[in-house]
C-alpha cells in the first residue's frame, strides 16, 4: 500500500482486472492469480487469447503457471534481485520510454547532497542510526526543497518549518518552481539526479547476479526482461500483477516499489493494459483499509494522529500533508470526517472534536498487540471474521497470547480455532496450556453470513459492489453492523450519565441509524450515505471536490464521496457488460470518483494527445477544452496540458498540466521516494530474515530496518542454518479460503482438498526419505507440524552458488477443527515484519523436513527444543539478536 | 427427438475447452450446490490436486489434473536468439518442460446413449433438448445402465439404511433411502427456465461453453485450428464426430493429449451397436438349446 | 500411488489416469450370479419338461415341471432383492425395449415364471387341464430365451471381458442352462426316466467346456482375467466339478442312484461356479483400465492403417 501510494499517489491497484485484456504482456509475480483470483483471471486468459505474453515468475509451478506462456522458477524471497536486474537491463540497453520518464517521473530531480546509497555503505542508505535501529530520512530528500510522500509515514522526517521558511510567502508553500522541484536536470546526466542514482544503485544487478541469486538461468531472466521491454513504449503496454507473494516479506514494500520503478521506466502507469494490478480483495480487504481497521490510518488514508509529533488539528494537517496535489485539501477531508463522526458536537471552536481521536505512538499494529498480550498487558480482544490462531504468523504465539487475556470475543459462523484454543489446540494437546488454568473468558458470538445481510464489498480494483440480504439470519446470528451498532448503543446507555470527560468521545458520536425488523437491523444504506457525506442541508454530496474545511460538510470517507450521489446507491448498479463499454463504469462504483484506471492522464502525451491510437484512453479535447475519454479522467477536467502553476500555488492548483500523478506533492511518478517509506528510497536486495544464503551484494544481509523481537515464543532459525536448511514458502489453494474457517466446515469445499499436505520435489524426497502419500514433519524454531507428502516436479529446486537447494511448500488452510483438519502452516512462521506495514514474512523462511508423523503430547515441544539446541550449537552464523523492548522493535548493532 | 414434434428444441450441450481450464473446480461446487448432491467423502488421494477421483452418483462434474514433462507448445528452446513473442529461448540447463493439464469431465449425453438403451424401466429418457436424463421417481436401481456406459459416468447411490451410518451429507430433501442412479442432467430444470447449466455459469474462463451442439461444434473446430496455428502441443477434439462409436457427444471436449491420459476411453462404442448381432447370436443359441435338448430324447427314456 | 508422485508416465506402453478404471464395475451383488444359475435351470427345465410331455415321459415331465417352477419362483425374488429400490420392481413392466436385454429378459421371466408356477400348481392340484397345457406351452416357448438371454444381458455392456465375448456368452449360458437343468432332473428323477436329463447334463457340460476355451482364445489378452483372482478360482472349480460330475453321470448315472445324485450335484456346483467366474471376470476387467484402453487403441490403429492402405 505505501509502495503504490508513495510511487504514484494512492495506495491501491492502479488499474482494474478487466483492463488486463488490453495488455501486450502480463507479468504475474508474487501472485498465483489463477488459483486465488480465478474469476479475475479470465481477463488474463482473454489477453493470452489475443496473443499477449503471460509470464509467471514464482518459486512453484502453479495453476497460474499452467496457463502462462512462460514460467520462470525463482527462489522464494529473491524477487528484488530479479526485478532489480530488470531495472538494470532497461537502463543498460536504453529501453526506457524516454519522453514518459523525463516528463512524468521524478527521474530528473536532483537529490540532496547528503544522500548516499547502499552501494556506498555496504548495504545501508545514508542516515542510519544504529542506536535507534532506524533511518533519519532527511538525507534522502530532494535538493532545495522537502516533499511529503502521498502515503506511508508521512510525518517522519518532514520538518514543516523548513518548508515554510524557505521559499513560500504564504502558508503551506510547496517549494516548487513552475510546478517542478527547484533542482532538476532535464538531460538526466547530473550525478545526483535520480536517474543516475538509480543506475548506480542497480549497476551490479547483472543477469549473472540474478541467475545466481534467484536460481533461474540467465536465458530465462533475459527472456522476461526482453518481453517487458518489447511490450512498452507508445504502441505497447504491459501490466504487473502481484499479491501477498510480494507483500508478505520483510522487504515487502520495497519489493512492490521495484515493480513501480519498472513500470515508470517503461511508461506503463496510467495506460490501458499497463499499470500494477495489486491483487487483494477477498471479501472486502480493500474496503478494510479504505475504511480502515488498521491502527495507523483513518478513513481515506488520512494519518492517525500521533502522541508526539503535533498538537491540534492545524499542526496535524501541516505536518502530515503535502501542500501540493489533492492531499492539499486534507483539511477538508479531515474536518468532514470529524463532522460525520461527531456531528453537531464538532465545531470550529473545538477543532471539530479532533481531540477526541485516539492517538498512536508508533507501532501499535496487530503483531505488536499480540506481543503485548503475551506479556499480559492486554485485557480484551475482539476477533471478528478472522482466525489468528491459524491465519496469523506464529500460531502458537497467537494462541498463547489468547491465554493471557481476561476476555475474548470471537464472531464467526463456526467455532474456529481462535475461539476453541482453550480446549482444542496443539498447546492443550502438549500440555503447555491447561484449560482449567486459562483465565480467559471466551464469548463466541455467532455471525450472519454475507447472504444474511445488506452491505458492500470493496474489491481489489477499488470497486464497491453492494450486496443485498437474501435470507434472514438464523437464531442468534447477527451481522457486524448489528453487533457494533447495538454494542455502541448499549455502551452509550451505560455511560449516559457520566460526567467523566473521557466518555465524551463516545457520548458525542452520531449514532442514530434507522433499524428494521424484529432484530432491529441497522440500515446499511444509511451508513453508506453517511460515508458518502452530506452538505449542510443534508443533501448527498456528489464528490470529494465538494468537501469543505469549515464544518459545513460531513463525509465518512472522502475517497468514497460520490458513491451515494443524488441519493442513489451507485454501488448497487448492475448494468451488464453488453449494455455498456468495456470499462464498465456503470457496474458498481470505484473510488476515487468512479475512475477505473488511475493516473490515466498519463495515457496521453504531455500535449494531451494519446501516445498512440492503439493505446488511446483519455485525451485532451481542444474544442471542448476538457479532458475526455473511455474513463473518468484522473485529472482536473478543465486543466489544459500546458498549464503551469504559480510558484506559490497550493493544492491541486500546484500540479502542472503535464504531471499525471495528481496526488503527489510534485505531480510526478516517484521512481525514487524521498519520504514516506522507512527503509529506503530505493529497493535493495536483502535476504529474508530467515535464509540459507548470504547476501551476494552486501555485508548487510537482511533489511536493517525489519522488525524482530526476542520473545521466547518467537525464536528464529539462524541464517545459513544447517538444521533448518530448506527454503519454506506458504500459500493458498483455490479450494480453501485463508484460515479455513469458512471452507473447512463446508462439505463441498472440504472434500476438494481434505487434508493438509506438503509439496516437495522428487530429489528432496529422495534426500530426506519422504514417500509420496506418506507423512512428513516440518519444523522451525517455533514448533513442528505434520502433513501428507505430495511429491511433485512443480516444486522446483534452485541452483545458488553452484549448489542445488530445495524449497518446501505448505498450504496454510488447516487447523484443528472442522470437517477436515490438519497441521497449521502458520504455527511454523515467525513475527519478523516489514517495518512500513508490519506485515509478516511468511513467503520465505527456512525449515527442516523429515519423514514420519510428529511427536504428540509433551513430546512435541521436546522435539522442537532439541532441534533448536542443535541449531544453536551446530550452526555457525549470527548469534540471536537481542532487541530492545518498548514501542518499536529495534535491533542493536548493525542489525544484520 | 422427432418424437417431440412441436416441442422439440435445438440440441443443447457442452463444449469443454480444456486449453483454458484453470482447475478451479467452480463447476464441481456449483453443480453440487444446484443439484443438492451429497459430498463424496473426505479422502486425500495424492493424485495431484484431484481428490474427487471420478464421476459418480455424487459427482457430476469432475476436474482431472495431470502433471507432465511436456511443454504446452511445440518447439524446443534454442540456445541463442531471443524470441520475443512469448516463446522461451533459454540457455542450456533450463529445467525440463512442465505442463499441468486440467479438464472438467462430465456426462457426454451421447447421441446413442448406452445407459438410455439399457434402461429397462424407461427411467432414462431423452429430453426435448436432446439430453439424457434419469427420472428419479421411476428408477428402481437395477443398475444396468452403470456398466452400459462406455465412459463410466452413471452410478448408483447406495445410502446406508441406518441414519447413524449416514455420511456427513447435506440434507437430501427426501432422498434419504436412495438406491437409484444419478448423473448429470445438463441442469434440465435450468434449461426449462431458459438458463444455462450451473457449471457453465460458474466457469470463470468459459472453459465450459453451453449452447446448441451444432454451433458448439463449429466453434470447436475454429478453436482447434487456432491452437494448431499457435503451435500448441497435442490439441484435439474428442466427441465432436457424429460418426464415432456413440454418434458424437452432446457434451464434447478439446483435449491436449490422448483421451486415456484423462481417464477417457480412446474409442468408445455404445454397446447397442453390437446388439443386432448379439440378438441373432442369442436366438441361434436359444434354438440350439431346444435342438440340443431335443436330441437327448432320441436315446429313449433311460 | 506412483513413487514419482503425480507425474504420469510418458512414453510407456499405455497411459492411464493414475491407473484408475474407465468403465464402472456393475453394482450387482451376489443375487445376480445366483440368478444366472437359477434362470438357467428354469429355462432348461421348461424345455426338458415340454419335450418330456411330448415324448410321453411323464415322470421326467413332472419332475422338470416342479424343478422349473421352483427355479422360476426363486429367480424373481433374487432379482428384486438386488434392486436399489425393490419396492419399485413393477417398473420393469412399464416398457418393453428391444435395446435392453434386461427389459426383454424381465418380460421373458415374467411370462415364464408366471406360466411355470401356474402350471406346476395346476399339476399339483390336478385341475384345469386346458389352462395347465396353455401354461406349459408358454413356459416351454420362453424356456430357450430364458436360458440364453442372460448372455446377451452381460455382453450388452461396456465391460471388456463381457462385451468382447458377445459371440460366445449366449451359447455358453445356454449350454450351462441345459447342463444345470439336466443335472437337477437327473438327481430327482428315477434313472429309468432320467436318460434325457443325464444326456442333457453331459452334453451341456461338454459344450460348455468347449465354449469356455473358445471364448478364452477369442478374447485375447483381455481373457487373462479368467486365470486371475476370484474369476480364475471360480473358473478352475467350475471346470473340475462340472467335468467330474458329467463323468460320473455318464458312467454310473444310469445304474446308481447315489452316483446320479452326486454327479448331478457336482455338475450343479460347477455351473454355479461358472456363473460366478463370468460375473467376477467382468468386475476384474472393469477395474484395470488396460482392458479398456488397449483393445480400443488397437482398433483405432487398425482403422487408421486400414484407411491408409
Amino acid at each position: 500500500m505505501p509502495s503504490l501510494g508513495t510511487s504514484f499517489g494512492r495506495g491501491g491497484a492502479t488499474t482494474f482486472q478487466q483492463d488486463l485484456q488490453n495488455a501486450d504482456c502480463i507479468t504475474i509475480m508474487g501472485s498465483n492469480m489463477a488459483e486465488n483470483h480465478p474469476v479475475g483471471f479470465q481477463w488474463v486468459m482473454e489477453a493470452r487469447e489475443r496473443g499477449a505474453v503471460v509470464q509467471h515468475i514464482d518459486p512453484r509451478f502453479t495453476r497460474t503457471s499452467a496457463m502462462a506462456t512462460r514460467h520462470v522458477g525463482i527462489r522464494a524471497g529473491s524477487d528484488i534481485a530479479f526485478l532489480g536486474g530488470v531495472v538494470n537491463y532497461i537502463l543498460e540497453h536504453d529501453r526506457w520510454f524516454d519522453e514518459y520518464v523525463r516528463r512524468y517521473t521524478n527521474a530528473s530531480v536532483i537529490v540532496s547532497e547528503d544522500f548516499s546509497d547502499t552501494e556506498d555503505n555496504d548495504g545501508l542508505f545514508s542516515g542510519w542510526d544504529a542506536e535507534k535501529g532506524e533511518y533519519d530520512v532527511t538525507t534522502w530528500q530532494y535538493a532545495g526543497t522537502q516533499v511529503h510522500g502521498a502515503a506511508g509515514e508521512r510525518s517522519k522526517g518532514f520538518n514543516p518549518s523548513a518548508t515554510k521558511g524557505e521559499q513560500s510567502h504564504g502558508s503551506h508553500g510547496g517549494g516548487m518552481t513552475h510546478g517542478n522541484p527547484p533542482e532538476l536536470d532535464a538531460t538526466l546526466q547530473h550525478p545526483r539526479c535520480i536517474f543516475q542514482i538509480l543506475k548506480r544503485h542497480y549497476a551490479r544487478y547483472t543477469p549473472e547476479f540474478v541467475a545466481n541469486a534467484c536460481g533461474c538461468t540467465v536465458g530465462e531472466f533475459l527472456a522476461v526482461a526482453e518481453s517487458l521491454c518489447v511490450n512498452s513504449g507508445p504502441e505497447r503496454t504491459g501490466a504487473f500483477v502481484y499479491a501477498v507473494g510480494w507483500t508478505q516479506h520483510t522487504v515487502g514494500v520495497q519489493l512492490i516499489r521495484t515493480a513501480a520503478i519498472i513500470q515508470l521506466l517503461l511508461g506503463n502507469i496510467g495506460r490501458p493494459g499497463g499499470g500494477i494490478m495489486a491483487l487483494r480483495g477477498h471479501a472486502s480487504i480493500q474496503g478494510s483499509t479504505d475504511i480502515p481497521t488498521l491502527y495507523n490510518i483513518l478513513p481515506g488514508y488520512l494519518t492517525m494522529p500521533h502522541t508526539e509529533h503535533y498538537g491540534g488539528l492545524e499542526s496535524y494537517i501541516d505536518v502530515t500533508t503535502a501542500p501540493g496535489g489533492w492531499w492539499g485539501h486534507a483539511d477538508a477531508y479531515m474536518v468532514s470526517l470529524l463532522k460525520a463522526w461527531w456531528g453537531a458536537a464538532a465545531t470550529p471552536e473545538n477543532e471539530f472534536c479532533f481531540e477526541y481521536l485516539p492517538r498512536i505512538d508508533d507501532d501499535n499494529s496487530n503483531y505488536w498487540t499480540v506481543q503485548q498480550m503475551l506479556q499480559g498487558k492486554v485485557k480484551g480482544y475482539i476477533v471478528a471474521g478472522e482466525n489468528p490462531a491459524v491465519g496469523s504468523a506464529n500460531g502458537r504465539a497467537q494462541r498463547l497470547a489468547l491465554a493471557q487475556l481476561d476476555w475474548l470475543v470471537v464472531r464467526d459462523f463456526v467455532e474456529i480455532e481462535t475461539a476453541a484454543f482453550w480446549y482444542d489446540s496443539p498447546e492443550v494437546e502438549s500440555g503447555e496450556l491447561r484449560p482449567e488454568a486459562i483465565p480467559t473468558e471466551v464469548f463466541f458470538m455467532p455471525a450472519a453470513s454475507h447472504l444474511e445481510k445488506d452491505g458492500s464489498f470493496t474489491n481489489t480494483q477499488r470497486l464497491l459492489q453492494w450486496h443485498f440480504k437474501a435470507v434472514e439470519p438464523k437464531q442468534d446470528c447477527r451481522s457486524e453492523l448489528w453487533f457494533y451498532y447495538h454494542l455502541g448503543r448499549k455502551i452509550r446507555e451505560r455511560l449516559a450519565d457520566s460526567q467523566n470527560p473521557r466518555d465524551r468521545p463516545i457520548l458525542d458520536l452520531t449514532w442514530e441509524y434507522p433499524t428494521s425488523g424484529e432484530i432491529e437491523e441497522p440500515s446499511a444504506e444509511s451508513v453508506l450515505a453517511e460515508i458518502n457525506g452530506r452538505d449542510s442541508t443534508g443533501k448527498a454530496l456528489a464528490g470529494y471536490k465538494a468537501l469543505k474545511a469549515d464544518g459545513s460538510t460531513s463525509c465518512g470517507c472522502w475517497i468514497y464521496c460520490g458513491v451515494y450521489a443524488e441519493e442513489q446507491n451507485l454501488a448497487a448498479r448492475r448494468v451488464p457488460h453488453w449494455e455498456q463499454s468495456a470499462t464498465g463504469l456503470e457496474w458498481g462504483w470505484a473510488w476515487p470518483a468512479n475512475r477505473r484506471l488511475l493516473y490515466n492522464r498519463a495515457s496521453a502525451n504531455p500535449d494531451g494527445e494519446p501516445w498512440s491510437e492503439r493505446k488511446r484512453y483519455v485525451w485532451w479535447d481542444r474544442d471542448q477544452s476538457t479532458w475526455t475519454g473511455h474513463d473518468t479522467p484522473d485529472f482536473d477536467e478543465q486543466k489544459a496540458p500546458d498549464y503551469v502553476p504559480a510558484d506559490d500555488a497550493t493544492g491541486p492548483e500546484a500540479i502542472r498540466g503535464d504531471h499525471p500523478f495528481v496526488m503527489q506533492a510534485d505531480g510526478m511518478g516517484w521512481i525514487y521516494v524521498p519520504q514516506g517509506i522507512v527503509d529506503g528510497p530505493l529497493p535493495t536486495h536483502y535476504e529474508p530474515h530467515e535464509s540459507p544464503f548470504r547476501n551476494a551484494l552486501y555485508g548487510q544481509r537482511a533489511n536493517p530496518r525489519r522488525q524482530q523481537n526476542d520473545l521466547a515464543e518467537d525464536r528464529y532459525n539462524p541464517p545459513g542454518s544447517e538444521t533448518y536448511p530448506y527454503v519454506l514458502t506458504t500459500y493458498r489453494l483455490t479450494e480453501h479460503h485463508t484460515a479455513g474457517g469458512m471452507t473447512r466446515s463446508t462439505p463441498y469445499l472440504a472434500e476438494l482438498q481434505p487434508q493438509m499436505f506438503v509439496e516437495v520435489h522428487p530429489q528432496l524426497a529422495r534426500e530426506r526419505g519422504l514417500e509420496h502419500g506418506g507423512w512428513a514433519t516440518i519444523a522451525t524454531a517455533r514448533t513442528a507440524i505434520e502433513a501428507r507428502v505430495m511429491v511433485t516436479d512443480r516444486m522446483r529446486p534452485v541452483t545458488i552458488d553452484g549448489t542445488v537447494h530445495h524449497q518446501v511448500g505448505l498450504p496454510y488452510h488447516w487447523g484443528q477443527r472442522g470437517l477436515v483438519t490438519g497441521g497449521a502452516a502458520n504455527d511454523l512462521t515467525h513475527m519478523a515484519l516489514d517495518p512500513n506495514v508490519h506485515i509478516q514474512e511468511v513467503k520465505a523462511l527456512t525449515c527442516d523436513i523429515r519423514p514420519g508423523r510428529r511427536p504428540r503430547g509433551p513430546g512435541l515441544p521436546a522435539f522442537v527444543d532439541d532441534l533448536r539446541q542443535q541449531a544453536l550449537t551446530r550452526d555457525a552464523g549470527e548469534p540471536p539478536q537481542p532487541a530492545t523492548r518498548g514501542k518499536r522493535r529495534r535491533t542493536k548493532g548493525s542489525g544484520r | 427427438m422427432s418424437a417431440y414434434g412441436a416441442e422439440a428444441k435445438p440440441r443443447m450441450g457442452f463444449f469443454t475447452d480444456t486449453s483454458v481450464c484453470i482447475g478451479c473446480k467452480a463447476c464441481e461446487v456449483a453443480c453440487k450446490e444446484w443439484n443438492l448432491i451429497p459430498d463424496d467423502g473426505f479422502e486425500w488421494s495424492g493424485e495431484s490436486y484431484d481428490n474427487t477421483g471420478e464421476l459418480s452418483a455424487n459427482t457430476w462434474r469432475h476436474v482431472t489434473f495431470i502433471e507432465q514433462h511436456k511443454s504446452l507448445k511445440n518447439g524446443a528452446p534454442t540456445a541463442d536468439a531471443l524470441h520475443v513473442d512469448g516463446e522461451v529461448a533459454t540457455a542450456d540447463g533450463s529445467p525440463e518442460p512442465l505442463r499441468w493439464l486440467m479438464e472438467s469431465d462430465v456426462c457426454k449425453h451421447c447421441t446413442h446413449a448406452g445407459c438410455l438403451d439399457a434402461c429397462p424401466t424407461g427411467a432414462l429418457f431423452r429430453t426435448e433438448f436432446g439430453t439424457v436424463v434419469v427420472q428419479e421417481d421411476v428408477c428402481n436401481g437395477c443398475g444396468y445402465c452403470v456398466p452400459a456406459c462406455p465412459f463410466g459416468v452413471i452410478d448408483r447411490r447406495d445410502l446406508p439404511r441406518s441414519p447413524e451410518d449416514a455420511p456427513l451429507a447435506l440434507p437430501l430433501l427426501g432422498r434419504k433411502e436412495d438406491g437409484r442412479v444419478w448423473k448429470c442432467t445438463l441442469c434440465y430444470d435450468r434449461l426449462k427456465g431458459g438458463h444455462e447449466p450451473a457449471c457453465a455459469k460458474a466457469c470463470p474462463t468459459d472453459s465450459i461453453q453451453f449452447g446448441e451442439v451444432d454451433e458448439l461444434r463449429e466453434r470447436a473446430r475454429r478453436r482447434l485450428a487456432k491452437l494448431e496455428t499457435e503451435g500448441w502441443n497435442g490439441p484435439r477434439l474428442y466427441g465432436d464426430d457424429p460418426d464415432d462409436g456413440v454418434g458424437g457427444f452432446g457434451a464434447f471436449f478439446l483435449l491436449l493429449d490422448e483421451p486415456e491420459v484423462y481417464g477417457l476411453p480412446p474409442d468408445p462404442v455404445v454397446p447397442t451397436r453390437h446388439l443386432p448381432r448379439l440378438w441373432r447370436s442369442t436366438a441361434l443359441a436359444a434354438g440350439a438349446v431346444l435342438v440340443g435338448i431335443a436330441a437327448t430324447f432320441l436315446g429313449g427314456a433311460e | 500411488m506412483t513413487s514419482n508422485g503425480s507425474i504420469t508416465q510418458v512414453g510407456t506402453e499405455m497411459q492411464s489416469y493414475y491407473g484408475k478404471p474407465i468403465v464402472k464395475e456393475p453394482v450387482w451383488k451376489a443375487e445376480i450370479p445366483f440368478y444366472l444359475f437359477t434362470g438357467g435351470v428354469a429355462g432348461g427345465a421348461s424345455v426338458l419338461h415340454g419335450l418330456a410331455r411330448l415324448t410321453g415321459n411323464h415322470r421326467l415331465a413332472r419332475s422338470s415341471l416342479y424343478i422349473g417352477a421352483v427355479a422360476d419362483a426363486v429367480s424373481p425374488v433374487l432379482l428384486v432383492s438386488d434392486l436399489g429400490r425393490p419396492e419399485r420392481f413393477l417398473n420393469m413392466l412399464r416398457v418393453f425395449k428391444v435395446t435392453s436385454p434386461m427389459s426383454v429378459g424381465s418380460w421373458i421371466l415374467f411370462v415364464s415364471s408366471g406360466a411355470s408356477t401356474t402350471a406346476a400348481t395346476l399339476e399339483l392340484l390336478g385341475a384345469l387341464r386346458p389352462a395347465r397345457w396353455l401354461a406349459e406351452a408358454l413356459s416351454f416357448v420362453t424356456g430357450p430365451p430364458l436360458a440364453t438371454y442372460t448372455g446377451a444381458l452381460l455382453a450388452n455392456t461396456a465391460i471388456p471381458v463381457w462385451s468382447e465375448a458377445r459371440d460366445e456368452l449366449p451359447w455358453l449360458f445356454g449350454a450351462s442352462a441345459a447342463a444345470s437343468a439336466g443335472a437337477t432332473a437327473a438327481m430327482v428323477t428315477p434313472a429309468a426316466a432320467a436318460g434325457p436329463a443325464r444326456r442333457a447334463a453331459v452334453a451341456g457340460v461338454a459344450a460348455e467346456l468347449g465354449l469356455v476355451r473358445l471364448m478364452r482364445r477369442r478374447l485375447g489378452f483381455v481373457g487373462e482375467v479368467y486365470e486371475l483372482g476370484e474369476a480364475g478360482r471360480y473358473a478352475r472349480v467350475s471346470r473340475v466339478c462340472a467335468a467330474a460330475g458329467a463323468g460320473l453321470l455318464a458312467l454310473r448315472g444310469r445304474r446308481s442312484r447315489p452316483a446320479a445324485v452326486v454327479g448331478g450335484a457336482l455338475v450343479l456346483a460347477g455351473e454355479v461356479a461358472l456363473r460366478w467366474s463370468v460375473f467376477k471376470a467382468g468386475f476384474q476387467s472393469a477395474r484395470d483400465p488396460r482392458y479398456t484402453v488397449l483393445p480400443q487403441r488397437k482398433r483405432l490403429e487398425e482403422r487408421a492403417t486400414g484407411r491408409g492402405r
